[in-house]
């Protein structure tokens, strides 16, 4: 089969890497990671400062607009250092609206844009609907394009950071046809902004009204590129995903196992009965496999065919194992493991997120059947 | 040790590599040939396989990077590697003297005297001295520090009683890796045992044939009864037997010393199971339409893939810096576990021809499945088993306590 992809890094990458398992877990200790989750921002806007400071949100913006000039698989190993540390800001989906820019934006929106996410505004993408369909086509919001101008209606779902972010790349129809609108936070009442009550209680999650908001016909993605402005969201959202999700089960196994090297029950250190024992060692294979899969997806990243299989594989795999590790996790802990206070929660909680943010194990996996045997 | 040889001299050696194979390889004569050295049961199976090792040896496809004056080729590594590439790309049969050029061999190599590397090597690489395992007795097997085989030291000899279990090719070898226990006193059960290279061909030692699941014969029981061997048989001193014994497990498991060449255990190529779904057939249409068998399948591919880059990804300290030993340990847990359950998957695959058995007309690829299947279980059992590798890599990669 010549669409499986192989596996490699780049010295950036490895830089990166080591820079981000500092930051990320100096800035993010989990006191910090849970005082956020009673703060109406969600995450810490000096910490944030720094990051754009860094140029992280730089990194796959190319250098004509301001940018490092490197790629998603350099994004990578920040967002599994974040996810390893439970932190929690707009990075991912900032880097997801640029990437959306690049793949369907005009020469002026990107020239717009692009620089100013360079330097550290926030975006995001507002693609979800009431349907609760993985596929970013079924959508039912529209635009009504006159004169130059476009009206929207309808309403979007689970937009990450909505709040915090200066632009919003909305999908809608328009004449049938799925099209992208560029939003400017300002442009918004914030009475169309709607906090959700989402799993993750770190995350910041918002649904938005578009009815009677209004943008110029300058402000829409080129028709001819949607197709392949989808195609780069699905995928560089399930690598950023999986990335986030493969950082998130090392941390729950890792956690799981402090635990079961103290704690004692019938005089015996528990991890060393292997009812709790070898389910660890499994879920600790199925780890390392998903990073395996995410290091390959982003060697693979922007490869024709075999990019797409290695992001569904990396996205199928980091789902599945950071799910049982949580689960797990929190079984393990016993009584402690039910209550707010133990971590496994706040990784379970996290993977349910993302799995309904880009579709599920399963979902990836009916994905990739087709890839791989039609 | 050689020099690092350039492209060009590889890309040479590669050709002449593939050349060889492609002329020399036959894959099938005629009968079964055995998938792995634990299934050859026949005679002619046997005569077959150490002709073929003989051969490649001969041709200086094994053993090429092993020191020159024991009879090895004297090259570096990286030659014997695209030799093996070749033979896989041929689809070779397998390496008959698994014992010997995977355990013994780098053991002797490694800690041997200057005679032994003499006597040894050269005879083991061209498959004329075959090697088996005397580790795992009747009462001691997972348990393997707890060995009782008796060797008493008697004059210049030890005298062996008790008895091996499960030897692979014990009835063929010439020489066995032995574990026996010399010290019944000794403060703890692994100071009491010795390590012998033990000859098979003597008297008091007779070997029993035992039937596999499979129908065939593999491995046999061995009995020792007053069976005297020369005490320069001790190998790595008294009280050692443990440590060496270990040092042989780390060679099964692949680390450090350069690799013989060639493979023991005949890869199962993944994308066959594949085409054999695609051609079948359910509910009068294909089987891949089944939205069950296409999500198992799919998640197969998933583990396969990342089994098959974990072995690049081993080599790639910068994504191996937080658990190290990590992928190296869990390697034959995960390995072998998965070839038993895509194998089992292939049979469900088969719809009622999953009913038939190699031998019969009907079987679907002469019973290859059923038959890698069944199979499948000597590497989740043989060489520790799954649930030891569990409490391995628990211990070793994640730092958990033993279980007692
Ligand atoms: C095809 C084949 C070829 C072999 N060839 C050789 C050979 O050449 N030489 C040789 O010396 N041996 C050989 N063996 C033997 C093999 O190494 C042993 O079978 C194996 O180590 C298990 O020992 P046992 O059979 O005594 O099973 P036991 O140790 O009795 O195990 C029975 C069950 O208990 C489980 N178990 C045991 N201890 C624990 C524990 N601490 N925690 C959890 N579960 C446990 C095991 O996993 C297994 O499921 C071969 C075996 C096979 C199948």
């Amino acid at each position: 089969m010549d669409n499986l992809g192989t596996i490699g890094t780049t010295e950036e990458q490895i830089e990166l890497m080591d820079v981000a398992t500092n930051f990320c877990r100096d800035k993010s200790p989990v006191d910090k990671v849970r005082a956020l989750i009673d703060d109406d921002l969600g995450y810490d806007p000096g910490i944030w400062r720094e990051i754009g400071e860094l140029g992280w949100l730089a990194i796959a913006i190319p250098e004509a607009h301001g940018g490092v000039g490197l790629s998603m698989a350099e994004v990578v190993p920040i967002a599994e250092q974040m996810g390893r540390n439970l932190m929690s800001n707009p990075f991912g989906s900032t880097t997801l609206a640029a990437q959306a820019l690049l793949a369907g934006g005009s020469e002026a929106e990107q020239a717009e844009w692009l620089p100013k996410i360079a330097e550290g505004a926030a975006a995001t993408l507002a693609l979800r609907e009431a349907n609760g369909d993985w596929d970013l086509s079924n959508i039912d919001a529209t635009g009504f394009e006159s004169g130059g101008t476009v009206t929207l209606s309808g309403k979007k779902q689970l937009v990450l950071w909505a709040n915090s972010a200066e632009l919003i790349i909305v999908s809608i129809k328009i004449d049938g046809e799925v099209r992208f609108a560029l939003v400017e936070r300002s442009a918004l009442s914030d009475n169309a902004l709607r906090r959700e009550t989402v799993i993750d209680e770190t995350a910041r999650s918002y649904e938005v009204t578009l009815d009677g908001v209004t943008v110029s016909a300058d402000a829409l993605f080129d028709e001819s590129r949607t197709r392949e402005t989808l195609e780069k969201i699905e995928l560089a959202a399930g690598l950023i995903h999986a990335a986030e999700m493969t950082g998130g089960a090392q941390s729950v196994i890792d956690y799981t196992l402090e635990y079961l090297k103290t704690r004692k029950q019938f005089g015996k250190i528990i991890g060393s009965y292997q009812a709790l024992k070898h389910p660890t060692v499994n879920n600790y294979v199925e780890y390392e496999k998903a990073r395996t899969h995410l290091y390959s997806a982003a060697h693979s990243w922007g490869e024709q065919g075999r990019g797409e299989v290695a992001v569904r594989m990396a996205a199928a795999q980091s789902h599945s194992s950071y799910s049982t590790a949580a689960d797990r996790a929190i079984q393990f802990h016993g009584g402690f493991g039910f209550t707010h206070d133990c971590d496994a929660q706040l990784h379970r909680r996290k993977a349910i997120l993302s799995g309904a943010l880009i579709g599920d194990a399963a979902y990836q996996r009916s994905k990739l059947a087709n890839l791989l045997f039609d | 040790m050689a020099d690092k040889p350039s492209a060009a001299e590889l890309k040479d050696y590669a050709e002449q590599a593939d050349a060889w194979f492609k002329e020399n390889t036959v894959r099938d004569p005629g009968f079964m040939l055995p998938l792995t050295f634990m299934e050859v049961s026949t005679d002619q199976q046997f005569d077959f396989l150490q002709d073929w090792q003989r051969k490649v040896y001969e041709a200086g496809y094994l053993g090429a990077s092993w020191p020159k004056e024991y009879g090895g080729g004297g090259m570096h590594s990286e030659f014997q590697r695209v030799a093996t590439r070749a033979m896989k790309k041929h689809d070779a049969p397998i390496m008959l003297n698994a014992i010997g050029n995977g355990w013994a061999g780098p053991l002797i190599l490694d800690l041997g005297t200057e005679e032994q590397k003499q006597k040894f090597i050269k005879p083991m690489l061209s498959a004329e001295d075959i090697w088996c395992q005397g580790f795992s007795e009747p009462e001691n097997g997972s348990d393997l520090g707890n060995a009782q085989l008796k060797a008493v030291k008697d004059g210049d000899d030890y005298v062996l009683n008790g008895s091996k279990i499960w030897t692979s090719l014990g009835d063929r070898a010439k020489y066995m890796i032995l574990l026996a226990r010399t010290d019944f006193d000794a403060p703890n059960k692994y100071a009491g045992l010795s390590f012998f290279l033990n000859p098979m061909k003597i008297d008091g030692i007779t070997t029993s044939r035992i039937k596999k699941l499979t129908g065939e014969y593999g491995f046999v029981q061995t009995f020792f009864t007053d069976a005297r061997i020369s005490a320069d048989c001790l190998f790595g001193g008294e009280g050692n037997g443990w440590s060496m014994a270990m040092k042989t497990l780390e060679y099964e498991r692949g680390a450090k010393v350069k690799p013989v060449g060639g493979f023991f255990v005949k890869e199962l190529d993944v994308m066959e199971i594949v085409e054999l779904a695609k051609n079948s057939v359910r509910n009068g249409k294909p089987l891949l339409d089944d939205p069950v068998m296409r999500d198992k399948m799919t998640q197969y591919m998933i583990d396969i893939q990342a089994l098959n880059l974990n072995n690049t990804r081993r080599r790639m300290p910068q994504l191996m810096q937080d658990r190290p030993m990590g992928l190296p340990l869990m390697n034959k847990l995960a390995r072998t576990e998965l070839i038993r359950e895509l194998t089992e998957f292939s049979l469900a695959f088969q719809g009622t021809k999953a009913g038939y058995y190699v031998g019969d007309e009907n079987a679907v690829d002469d019973g290859y499945w059923h038959r890698s299947y069944l199979n499948s279980f000597s590497a989740t059992i043989g060489g520790g088993t799954s649930e030891i590798q569990r409490n391995i890599v628990a211990e070793h990669a994640l730092g958990l306590p033993k279980t007692r």
